[in-house]
């Protein structure tokens, strides 16, 4: 995106109470946007409770839209509207609701905006729902979030309200990484700072509201960002002519340059770039264009050309706005469509819940309607798609029931989880038995979980004596020392711990196929991740054994002084204190941390050498 | 200090996102079709979608639904459209209610509109078995049309439940149907009636002169001037038509079409009314008039 921005997306986020209707209702009427018609209507029809005197514009009659809300008198859906500024620029405003059950709707009208326009009631301060806002636009990617601090007139026009709320808001949005936050203090009912300056807030410096909408530019994106187009249509006409119809999404295109098929890796170069009104010489971005190669390639629906990096992965971690009136249900297949593509896709796992007011990570393992959290799907074939922030059409997504056909979920993909699927592993002819057979006993991996301070170090090592001293090889992979070396770029979100989780599993599938007895030794307080441990082996290879402590003695006994920091506040993250810690179901033994320790290890020796 | 944005620049941004809407209706469902009212909207509709599929045809049928009420004018416009255009040009109309004598003079605006508009156009989409009909709907047009989406779900039987409305992200639609369900979409969704006329005139559209200035025979009912088309026209008794210079601002049934009195009789003129006018488009339809949600009750039934 470069020069002037023809069409702005606006959204408008804030309730009924902070003066929405009527700030929208002012843009509207002021600007010029209204029929007289529509005008006349709202001043002279009222509606229960409303205190506007008949002659008078209702702000609040323009803009809701369906009778059934009319009655209710409050907005349930999102209303598009336009307006038209003095220097030509269309402003698309996407209207949202402003009740806390209403993130959905508040997600869809953030999805296609480039600016949103927060208001905040100035006699009422900031609120719950002013987090929640910015949460949501920061998440849909808005650009610029102008905080509109309404109501000015009823604190005497003060700049030190308008600077308390400002400085709360800013503090949000700089924890959420929002790009660009201004403030303006406005009164949506005397119209003071919203089409020009009002003189009763000298102190203001900056823009009217209208101002800064017709004076905004995006902000500057990578120059040479990745070029983007999935194909929606294939057109075919007379001539062999072949050519593929989409709308460019990311970056530009000229004739010549280099085009690589995302999802087969096939290269070809652009040939033409088709119009009905003659070929272009280059296509830039939000363009409808055809383009035909330089040589035939297989490409269908769906498929994305692109240049840079861009690879298909069958597994992502995204975060998910959960749409749907029934929860999200783990394992179930749904029909995820992403761009012009439908693949059927299934959620593997729910990493954590987002408080959208506090900001905080919760364990969670469902979504319900309104829930945005962190979760991992996998789809049933390899499909390319970006990190949402670099491209919300190729990193955003939605997720449709297979029977209903509701939508169910919007998501937006943050990373791929590669799996190398261009490499063949080499049967090698020595393999894991072979070693074993030399090494005079069988391989195991023996999981131990439970909480910090349980005991699972202590019973690992004394286990691994006994087994030293009967010649059989041993190796402990115990969590803290595995933290500071291979995993010492991870913390302890949910998400880190079952990436840890993950990777130690994978050591400890290298040290087995070697021929040594594994030991793990890791709080691993997912069932989720055990799980997806002990998918990489075979019945028998794999010993869960579960270190039940409770919780008390643990912190009792507190041997790395873990508990005390988590009391203070300073470990938000510690388990079984600021996270939960869900035990096995079915474990292959139990071993209690108050028992006696060398009858625990003789019960772990026997359970190995059974195993 | 701000940069002035071309009109231009605006239009191109509506036309290319329209195109993506046709693009994507095109692949995505087994059968759409285009309905076709002859008016400006779904002569730009038209163009678009001819646009959108260059080189190639239109990829779909186009559908009029004919209440055998609507201006002459306007029914050799569609057909010398369709035979120019070599398209494939289908024909809905409610037998039934033609054999019964249903007519907008006997049966009142609101039944007869149901007869004659709703249930032939559900008829039509049945008798084809169309599951996705693309039409000119604006959000600007109504105030209830505001919450309207671009891919707007009916249930069986055509109804529309706002509730089972689906959200729509980015440039991505859910174009999936359950079992008997199908979508109308709205490709001109944030266009402007202004939009309208100034990407007419810069593509050189052709539209039923009947959106020009001319004298035409109309008669003044309750504030309306209605044109007197034909002989089926009922003047009361001693009332006769006369000679206005009139154009009209929509085009449907001409008992239900209020003229304005204009002199405007080329586009550059029109649009120089259009931008001084105020009065929104509907006023003009007759329709549309009965109480503040009365398109949200006809859709509610499955009206367009």
């Amino acid at each position: 995106m470069s020069g002037y921005t023809p069409v702005l997306h606006l959204v408008t986020c804030g309730s009924v109470d902070d003066g929405k209707s009527t700030l929208i209702g002012r843009l509207l009427v002021e600007t010029d946007s209204v029929p007289i018609d529509q005008l006349e209507y709202a001043r002279t029809t009222r509606r229960g409770g409303s205190t506007v005197p008949v002659g008078e514009v209702d702000y609040s009659l323009l803009t809701d839209g369906l009778e059934a809300e009319r009655e209710q008198g409050i907005t349930i859906d999102v209303a598009y509207r336009h307006l038209n500024l003095a220097n030509g620029r269309r402003v698309l405003i996407a209207d949202s609701p402003g009740h806390e059950q209403y993130t959905r709707n508040m997600a869809v009208a953030a999805s296609n905006g480039d600016v949103a326009v927060l208001l905040v009631d100035a006699a009422r301060g900031v609120r719950p729902q002013t987090h929640r806002h910015l949460t949501v636009c920061a998440l849909m990617g808005v650009q610029t979030i102008i905080v509109a601090v309404n109501k000015m007139d009823l604190v005497d026009f003060s700049h030190e309200v308008f600077e308390e709320v400002m400085g709360e808001v800013r503090t949000t949005a700089a924890r959420l990484g929002v790009e660009q936050i201004d403030g303006i203090p406005v009164s949506a009912v005397t119209g003071a700072n919203i089409t020009t300056k009002s003189d009763d807030m000298p102190w203001y410096k900056g823009e009217s509201l209208l101002g800064a909408l017709a004076a905004w530019e995006p902000v500057g994106r990578v120059a040479n960002e990745g070029f983007r187009f999935p194909v929606q249509f294939i057109v075919r006409a007379q001539g062999n002519f072949r050519g593929y119809a989409g709308t460019v999404v990311a970056g530009s295109v000229r004739p010549g340059d280099e085009v690589m098929v995302a999802d087969s890796g096939s290269i070809a170069r652009i040939d033409r770039i088709v119009t009905s009104d003659g070929d272009l010489q280059e296509a830039k971005y939000g363009q409808a264009v055809t383009l035909t190669l330089d040589h035939e390639v297989d490409i269908t629906r769906g498929d994305i050309l692109a240049s840079g990096s861009l690879q298909p992965a069958d597994r992502f971690g995204v975060d998910m706005v959960w749409l749907g009136e029934e929860p999200l249900a783990h394992g179930r297949s749904y029909l995820l469509i992403s761009g012009s593509r439908s693949v059927p896709a299934t959620v593997t796992n729910v990493r954590h819940r987002l408080d959208v007011v506090s900001g905080h990570e919760h364990a969670a393992r469902v979504l319900n309607m309104n829930d945005i959290g962190r979760v991992e799907i996998a789809t049933d074939r390899p499909i390319p798609m970006d990190p949402y922030g670099q491209c919300r059409d190729t990193g955003g997504f939605l997720l449709v029931d297979r029977v209903t056909a509701d939508t169910v979920a919007a998501g937006l993909s943050r990373h791929a989880m590669r799996r190398a699927f261009n490499l063949v592993p080499h049967d090698y002819e020595v393999d894991h038995q072979a070693r074993s057979a030399l090494m005079g006993h069988p391989a195991r991996v023996v999981w131990l979980t439970g909480l910090s301070g349980s005991g699972k170090s202590t019973m690992a090592d004394a286990a691994v004596r006994k087994l030293h001293a009967m010649g059989i090889h041993t190796y402990v992979l115990d969590g803290d020392n595995v933290r500071t070396g291979l995993n010492k770029d991870l913390g302890f979100t949910p998400e880190d711990r079952a990436e840890n989780v993950r990777r130690v599993a994978e050591v400890s599938k290298l040290m087995r196929d070697s021929g040594v007895v594994v030991f793990v030794a890791l709080v691993s307080p997912y069932r989720s991740d055990r799980e997806t441990a002990a998918s990489l082996f075979i019945e028998g290879e794999f010993v869960e054994v579960f270190v039940d402590t409770p919780v008390d003695i643990c912190a009792e006994r507190d041997p790395k002084g873990l508990y005390a920091k988590a009391a203070a506040g300073n470990l938000p993250n510690m388990t079984g204190v600021g996270q939960i810690y869900e035990p096995p179901v079915s474990p292959d033994l139990i071993l209690r941390g108050t028992g006696d320790l060398e009858a625990s290890a003789d019960l772990l020796v026997a359970a190995i050498l059974e195993a | 200090m701000h940069q002035t944005v071309p009109y231009s620049a605006v239009l191109d941004e509506l036309e290319a996102e329209a195109i993506h809407i046709f693009r994507e209706t095109a692949a995505a469902f087994r059968n759409p079709v285009l309905l076709y009212s002859i008016g400006k909207d779904s002569s730009v509709l038209l163009h678009l979608s001819i646009k959108a599929f260059y080189p190639a045809p239109v990829p779909f049928p186009v559908m009029h639904i004919d209440t055998t009420w609507k201006f002459r004018e306007m029914i050799e416009f569609r057909d010398k459209r369709a035979q120019d255009l070599g398209l494939d040009l289908r024909i809905a109309q409610n037998l039934e209610a033609i054999a019964e004598g249903v007519t907008p003079f006997s049966h009142g605006t609101h039944e007869y509109t149901r007869l004659m508009k709703t249930v032939a156009l559900r008829e039509g989409i049945d008798r084809y078995q169309f599951d996705a009909a693309l039409g000119g709907a604006r959000r600007d047009e109504e105030r209830s049309r505001a919450k309207e989406r671009i891919y707007s779900l009916r249930e069986p039987g055509h109804r529309w439940d706002p509730r089972k409305q689906r959200p729509e992200f980015w440039r991505t639609a859910n174009t999936q149907l359950a079992p008997e369900q199908s979508m109308r979409v709205f490709p001109l969704s944030n266009w402007t009636e202004l939009d309208i006329w100034r990407y007419i005139q810069r593509e050189n559209i052709e539209i039923p002169d009947l959106y020009f200035a001319k004298k035409r025979p109309v008669v003044e009912r309750g504030g309306t001037l209605l044109m007197v088309d034909d002989e089926r026209f009922p003047l009361d008794q001693g009332e006769v038509s006369e000679m206005k210079s009139v154009r009209f601002r929509t085009l449907g049934c001409y008992p239900l079409s209020g003229a304005v009195e204009s002199t405007a009789d080329n586009l550059v003129d029109l649009i120089a009314e259009m931008e001084t006018s105020k009065l929104s488009e509907r006023s003009g339809r007759l329709i549309d008039g009965e109480g503040g949600g009365s398109m949200e009750a006809k859709k509610a039934e499955g009206y367009f």
